[in-house]
C-alpha cells in the first residue's frame, strides 16, 4: 500500500494543524462490523462482500481478538480452510490506535506498518472504532474544504447587489488562468446592458481585464470590485499580498516582474498598470512590499475634456 | 472584407463556426496580450501565435472579430469552446505573422 503523501512535520501550517488537532475518534468509523471468533471464514468473506470492506475486526463484547482481511480470506482458499472458525486463522499480532491520540499518529502509523485498517481502542481497551485511509482522506478533503470557505469568506466573496446601482466584487485566484478574464467579461456584459458609449465599455474593460490579470499574476489572489453610481465607474483591485517594492518601476512601461512561464502566455509585457492608468480619469495606486497592493480606477461616463484610450 | 474572405480568399482553416457576413475593418497583429487588449480596434482581426483561452478573453473584451493563428499552432479544446461561446472565429494557417499580416492587409487595401 502506498503511504500518505502528507508529512506530519513537513507540511504547510494549515494541515499541520488539522493533523494534530484531529484525534482519531473525530475520524474513525464507529459504527465497525465485527465478527466472532467462531464465526466461519466463509461467513466472514460474506461480510466483507456485503459491507464492502477489507477486513473485519473478530470482537465479543467489546473485547479484541484479533482480524481477518482479505488477505486470509485468499490465504483460507489456498490452504482449504475456507469453512474453519474465525479464531484458528485471525491476525493475533495486532497493531491498534488509541481514540485519544491525534490523527497525525494514524498517518504515521499507516506509512510505517502498510495496513489498510486499524481497530481503535478507548482507554479500557474496548474496540470502539475502525480507522482507514478513506477515513483520513475524507477528514482531510472536508478540513481543507472549511478552511478555504474561511479564507473565501475573509476576502468577502459575495456580490454586493444593491437596487439600482449596478455593483458587483469578484474573487480572483492567484494563477487561475483557467478563469481569468471572467471577472471583466461580466463587468463588459453589465455595461453593455446599461447602454453605455463603446468607446466608455471598452476603457473599463481594458480597465478591469489589467487589473485582474495582475491579480492572476502578481497577488496572492485578491478581490476585483466594480460599481457604476452617478455616471462614475469605479473598479477597484484588492490584495494582501505580496506588494509591490517600486510602484514608479512598476508603471514604467515595458518593465515587468512575470516569470518565463507566464510571459510565453503573452502576459507580463509591463503595460498592465500603465494600460489602466491611459484609460482612467483618476488613478489611484498603493502598495508596500510585504503588504498589500491597492489600484483604484475611476471613469466618467462624461468626462470633461475627454480621455482616449488610442493612446 | 467579411471573416468568409478569410477562409475562401486567404484559405485559412475555420476552427470553429462563423458567421461568414460579419465585416473586418482592421487587423492587429501581436503575441502580447496587453498589447492588443490596448491597441486592436473593433471588429479587427487579430493575428498572432497566442493559442490559448486567454486569448479568446482578450479578444472578448477587446471586440475583436476573428483570429488568425499562425505558424500552424494548435487550438485547444478550452479555447475553441471559449470561442464558441464568445462568437469569435478562429482560424489556423502554416503561414508566419508577418505573411499572414501581409496578406490581410493586401485585402483590406491598405
Amino acid at each position: 500500500m502506498k503511504s500518505i503523501p502528507i508529512s506530519p512535520t513537513d507540511s504547510p501550517n494549515v494541515i499541520l494543524e488539522m493533523i494534530f488537532r484531529l484525534k482519531v475518534k473525530d475520524v474513525m468509523t464507529t459504527e465497525v462490523v465485527t465478527a466472532r471468533r467462531n464465526d466461519s471464514l466463509h461467513k466472514i468473506q460474506t461480510m466483507l462482500k456485503d459491507n464492502g470492506i477489507t477486513g473485519v475486526p473478530i470482537a465479543e463484547n467489546k473485547r479484541l481478538f484479533g482480524i481477518v482481511s482479505v488477505d486470509d480470506i485468499f490465504k483460507a482458499y489456498e490452504n482449504g480452510t475456507i469453512t474453519e472458525e474465525a479464531a484458528k486463522h485471525m491476525s493475533k499480532k495486532l497493531v491498534v490506535l488509541e481514540d485519544d491520540m491525534p490523527l497525525s499518529f494514524a498517518i504515521t502509523y499507516f506509512d510505517k506498518y502498510h495496513f489498510g485498517r486499524f481497530p481503535v481502542l478507548n482507554r479500557n481497551r474496548e474496540l470502539v472504532g475502525i480507522i482507514t485511509i478513506r477515513d483520513i482522506n475524507v477528514a482531510l478533503i472536508l478540513g481543507i474544504n472549511r478552511e478555504l470557505q474561511k479564507l473565501e469568506e475573509s476576502i468577502d466573496t459575495h456580490p454586493a447587489a444593491e437596487q439600482g446601482t449596478p455593483k458587483r466584487e469578484f474573487f480572483v485566484t492567484k494563477y487561475d488562468f483557467e478563469n481569468a478574464g471572467k471577472a471583466s467579461t461580466e463587468i463588459k456584459k453589465l455595461l453593455k446592458g446599461c447602454n453605455l458609449d463603446s468607446k466608455t465599455i471598452r476603457r473599463c474593460s481594458i480597465a478591469a481585464y489589467e487589473l485582474e490579470m495582475n491579480l492572476v499574476v502578481h497577488s496572492n489572489s485578491g478581490k476585483l470590485s466594480f460599481s457604476l453610481e452617478n455616471d462614475i465607474i469605479e473598479i477597484i483591485a484588492m490584495d494582501t499580498g505580496p506588494g509591490i517594492e517600486d510602484t514608479e518601476q512598476a508603471l514604467t512601461e515595458g518593465y515587468s516582474t512575470a516569470n518565463e512561464w507566464i510571459r510565453s502566455l503573452g502576459f507580463g509585457a509591463g503595460m498592465g498598470l500603465n494600460n489602466v492608468k491611459r484609460v482612467s480619469d483618476d488613478f489611484f495606486l498603493y502598495s508596500k512590499p510585504g503588504g498589500g497592493t491597492t489600484v483604484r480606477s475611476i471613469i466618467n461616463i462624461h468626462p470633461q475634456g475627454g480621455c482616449d484610450d488610442d493612446g | 472584407m467579411t471573416t468568409a474572405d478569410l477562409e475562401k480568399r486567404l484559405e485559412y482553416t475555420p476552427r470553429t463556426p462563423y458567421d461568414g457576413e460579419r465585416e473586418i475593418t482592421s487587423g492587429y497583429t501581436s503575441d502580447l496580450l496587453s498589447d492588443v487588449m490596448a491597441r486592436a480596434e473593433e471588429d479587427s482581426v487579430l493575428i498572432t501565435i497566442q493559442g490559448h483561452k486567454n486569448t479568446i478573453a482578450v479578444a472578448t473584451l477587446a471586440g475583436i472579430a476573428a483570429i488568425v493563428l499562425c505558424s500552424d499552432r494548435p487550438v485547444p479544446d478550452d479555447m475553441r469552446a471559449a470561442a464558441e461561446d464568445e462568437e469569435i472565429a478562429i482560424f489556423t494557417t502554416g503561414k508566419n505573422q508577418f505573411q499572414v499580416s501581409n496578406e490581410i492587409g493586401n485585402l483590406l487595401g491598405l
